[in-house]
């Protein structure tokens, strides 16, 4: 009985990822991403909790033009 | 191996060309819609193998080791190097809305060849190449937007031209949208039941993310989903309640007045509660049934009802006026050549790229695959019979309001339809009549229904399909508008900001409330003629939303000559400059004949004249009651006059402006200066 479990433990990272990409196609703001970034590139910032980059990211998608077509 | 390729590429191309060959020469019986896909399929392949290449490699020599913006300005917001599946996903599911549904299906009036060779010809070599130039172009400038582009490449001129150029197909773009949704909801309680609730679904959606699950973007989608099949059944159960049936069967003014509270509320209320949840689950619908229809059409590959040609390509079309020649052109602009595509290629997508290389296969290619998508369309509404569709998409000031007045006038074009059929359609997909549903969303929706029925489930099954695909058309038109409407207010503010500047603050709420107020009057005054307007009001919107688009792709296309001119290639120029020439011709032809035309179906001018000629002698026109009614229409007739000029005069002045500025350049007195950032190489390795 040990085989199922061990199925589903190699499936979720490949789970995990199908739904990542799924989120971006869809538009939605990742928020590991940004955390990576800022990890990476500026690790002496702290970086905006998820609230407030979420709150960023849609504040910014909805006041120019190009995010949606006819 | 060697020898294969090309052999490859020969048997593509001969495929193709069989293909052409038996639409063009098939004559009487049904020809199937397999031609139609091989056709248009076998010419992406090739024109994306051979003529894209041009692009790539002989103008802008996208190069792999470049880094691109998305690496060398990232931040983790914006700018997020990407690979290019997903970005392929994210730039189609931006610029896949409801116009290659529309304009396909209004196409249909002149049979189905004119509409196809526009579609795959002007994707070609129009609309993927507008495309991916102006993707090349961000790429290299940082991700600039196409109004920025227009300004720095071109002059200041053109730049604040293209600026309320934009503003103006907005207003245009959304009050033929809204009219669309609204001809499609009229007296329909299951439909607007069923479009109604996706309102509370996504403001549940909102509060679900924001405040019970923050960040479970697809939990919250897949909820959403569930509750839309729910809403579907929710208003066929209304539907059937005589006693409440009638409180949602609501008339085309009511709709409209409904849909402008609905686009203010968008505009006006924070994003998170009605917006971003709505796009995800539209973005999600979108998707899904675009894959599901190619699947449903390859399954069962229908023949075409309508004949190659009809013999409306004269100019007397019922669904819109206008001869085959500028029309079809103008008609069609989203899924052959659509200028709001450019506003996308310079807008997000540029920020995304991983490689400079993945240009190609984005702008290119997700073009292809809109323009498939309008093909699918085309397809969706020539499987009904032509009496059908005609019957469905003619307004009554042509066919009438019953069923035998309607079978009699079609039938006398030439096309058999019986009263009975018609009758029987409506209750086969539980419509009280399917009669004057212009705007197209109605014909397509019982293409689609015919489609899914078939693959899926028998006849019953119609009424369901019919209704869930309204729903997913006006969930896409309603997600335009929205987001549109809330873009309007911002650009309306930045420009109103100059004459008074606290207007200009975009979370001040004063400014915030007027500024939505006015962009919603402004669509909303010309949703509510087209209501009232006894051709359908589809006839005299919809060509001005053809002009508008066609003229920001004039605008983007000269951008893309600019760009390749200073970038001393004009040589090459050929690919922006072809599009621009037929472009300038066809809308420049179009809104001539929309101003001027002696016809008063045809030219606004003289639809007026005519008003004013019968209020001179003491009658009223077909369709209008009184005096003063006849007066707005004859204002409106002049008012639409008035914006087909306008957008003419942009073009001239944009297409003046970069003239001026190519000869300059290519005689010498004005340096090549190339304006794009210097090569960086990429630190990023190969995976």
């Amino acid at each position: 009985m040990t085989t199922p479990p061990t199925v589903i433990n190699t499936l979720r990272p490949t789970l995990a990822r199908a739904l990542a990409v799924v989120r971006r196609i869809i538009g939605a703001p990742d928020y590991a991403l940004y955390l990576e970034h800022m990890q990476l590139r500026h690790p002496e910032c702290a970086p905006l909790s998820m609230r407030d980059f979420e709150r960023e990211r849609l504040h910014d998608r909805y006041s120019r033009p190009g995010s949606r077509c006819c | 191996m060697r020898i294969l390729k090309p052999l490859g590429w020969a048997l593509v191309a001969i495929a193709g060309a069989v293909a052409f060959g038996f639409l063009a020469l098939s004559r009487g019986e049904p020809v199937s819609a397999g031609w139609l896909l091989t056709a248009a399929v076998c010419t992406y392949l090739v024109a994306y193998r051979f003529y894209s290449r041009i692009i790539a490699s002989k103008i802008f020599a996208l190069d792999a080791t470049r880094a691109t913006p998305a690496e060398r300005l990232s931040d983790g917001r914006d700018f997020v190097p990407t690979n290019k599946w997903i970005v392929f996903g994210h730039h189609f599911a931006a610029i896949a809305g409801p116009g290659p549904l529309v304009g396909p299906t209004l196409a249909a009036q002149f049979g189905f060849l004119p509409g196809l060779l526009w579609i795959i010809v002007g994707v070609a070599v129009g609309g993927a190449v507008q495309d991916f130039v102006i993707l090349c172009s961000s790429i290299r400038r940082d991700g600039k937007s196409l109004g920025q582009m227009a300004k720095e490449e071109i002059g200041p001129v053109a730049g604040f031209t293209a600026l309320v150029a934009v503003l103006g197909i907005m207003i245009v773009l959304i009050s033929v949208l809204a009219l669309v949704v609204v001809n499609a909801l009229k007296s329909s309680p299951w439909g607007t039941v069923t479009i109604g609730l996706t309102i509370p679904i996504a403001l549940l959606m909102g509060v679900y993310l924001r405040f019970l699950r923050p960040g479970r973007v697809l939990e919250t989608t897949a909820i959403g989903l569930v509750l839309l099949v729910l809403s579907l059944y929710a208003g066929r159960w209304v539907a059937e309640q005589p006693s409440i049936a009638p409180l949602f069967t609501l008339s085309g003014t009511t709709l409209a007045l409904s849909i402008m509270v609905y686009g203010f509320a968008a505009s006006v209320l924070p994003v998170w509660l009605l917006l971003a949840p709505r796009d995800y689950l539209s973005a999600f619908v979108k998707i899904g049934v675009v894959i599901a229809l190619a699947v449903g059409i390859l399954v069962i590959l229908p023949p075409l009802q309508m004949p190659p040609l009809t013999r409306f390509i004269d100019g007397t079309g019922p669904v819109f006026a206008g001869k085959i020649f500028p029309f079809v052109f103008i008609t069609i602009a989203c899924g052959a050549i659509s200028g709001f595509h450019s506003l996308i290629a310079s807008g997000t997508t540029p920020k995304l790229l991983l490689r400079e290389t993945d240009a190609r296969f984005i702008g290119y290619g997700a073009m292809l695959t809109e323009s498939l998508v309008a093909v699918m369309a085309l397809i969706a509404a020539c499987i009904l019979s032509p009496g059908v569709y005609f019957a469905i998409n003619a307004p009554p000031g042509i066919i009438g309001t019953t069923v035998e007045s309607a079978s009699a006038v079609i039938n006398n074009w030439g096309f058999i339809v019986t009263p009975a059929e018609l009758t029987a359609l409506a209750q086969q997909v539980q419509e009280t009549s399917l009669l004057s549903r212009t705007g197209g969303a109605p014909s397509l929706a019982v293409g689609m229904a015919h489609i899914f029925a078939n693959v899926l489930g028998g006849g019953g099954a119609m009424a369901l399909w019919y209704h869930f695909a309204i729903m997913f058309e006006a969930l896409f038109i309603l997600t335009t508008l929205d987001a549109g409407t809330r873009v309007g207010r911002f650009m309306l503010q930045d420009l109103g900001k100059n004459v008074w500047e606290p207007f200009g603050r975009v979370s001040w709420y004063p400014a915030v409330l007027l500024a939505s107020a006015m962009f919603v009057s402004m669509w909303g005054y010309f949703l509510y003629q087209g209501v009232l307007d006894p051709l359908g009001g589809i006839n005299s919107l919809w060509p001005l939303f053809g002009i508008a688009n066609q003229l920001l792709a004039a605008v983007a296309l000269c951008v893309g000559t600019t760009v390749i001119i200073k970038m001393g290639k004009a040589r090459y120029a050929f690919t922006t400059l072809v599009p621009l020439a037929w472009l300038v011709t066809v809308t420049m032809t179009a809104g001539w004949l929309k101003i001027f035309s002696p016809d008063p179906r045809l030219g606004f001018l003289a639809h007026a004249r005519t008003v004013a000629d019968k209020l001179a002698a003491g009658a009223l026109p077909a369709g209008v009651k009184t005096a003063a009614d006849a007066a707005r229409v004859m204002f409106n007739d002049r008012l639409d006059a008035a914006v087909a000029g306008f957008f003419m005069v942009s073009v001239i002045v944009i297409l003046t402006d970069s003239l001026w500025g190519w000869v300059a350049v290519l005689r010498g007195t004005r340096a090549t200066n190339n304006t794009e950032v210097p090569y960086t190489a990429t630190a990023i390795t190969a995976d």
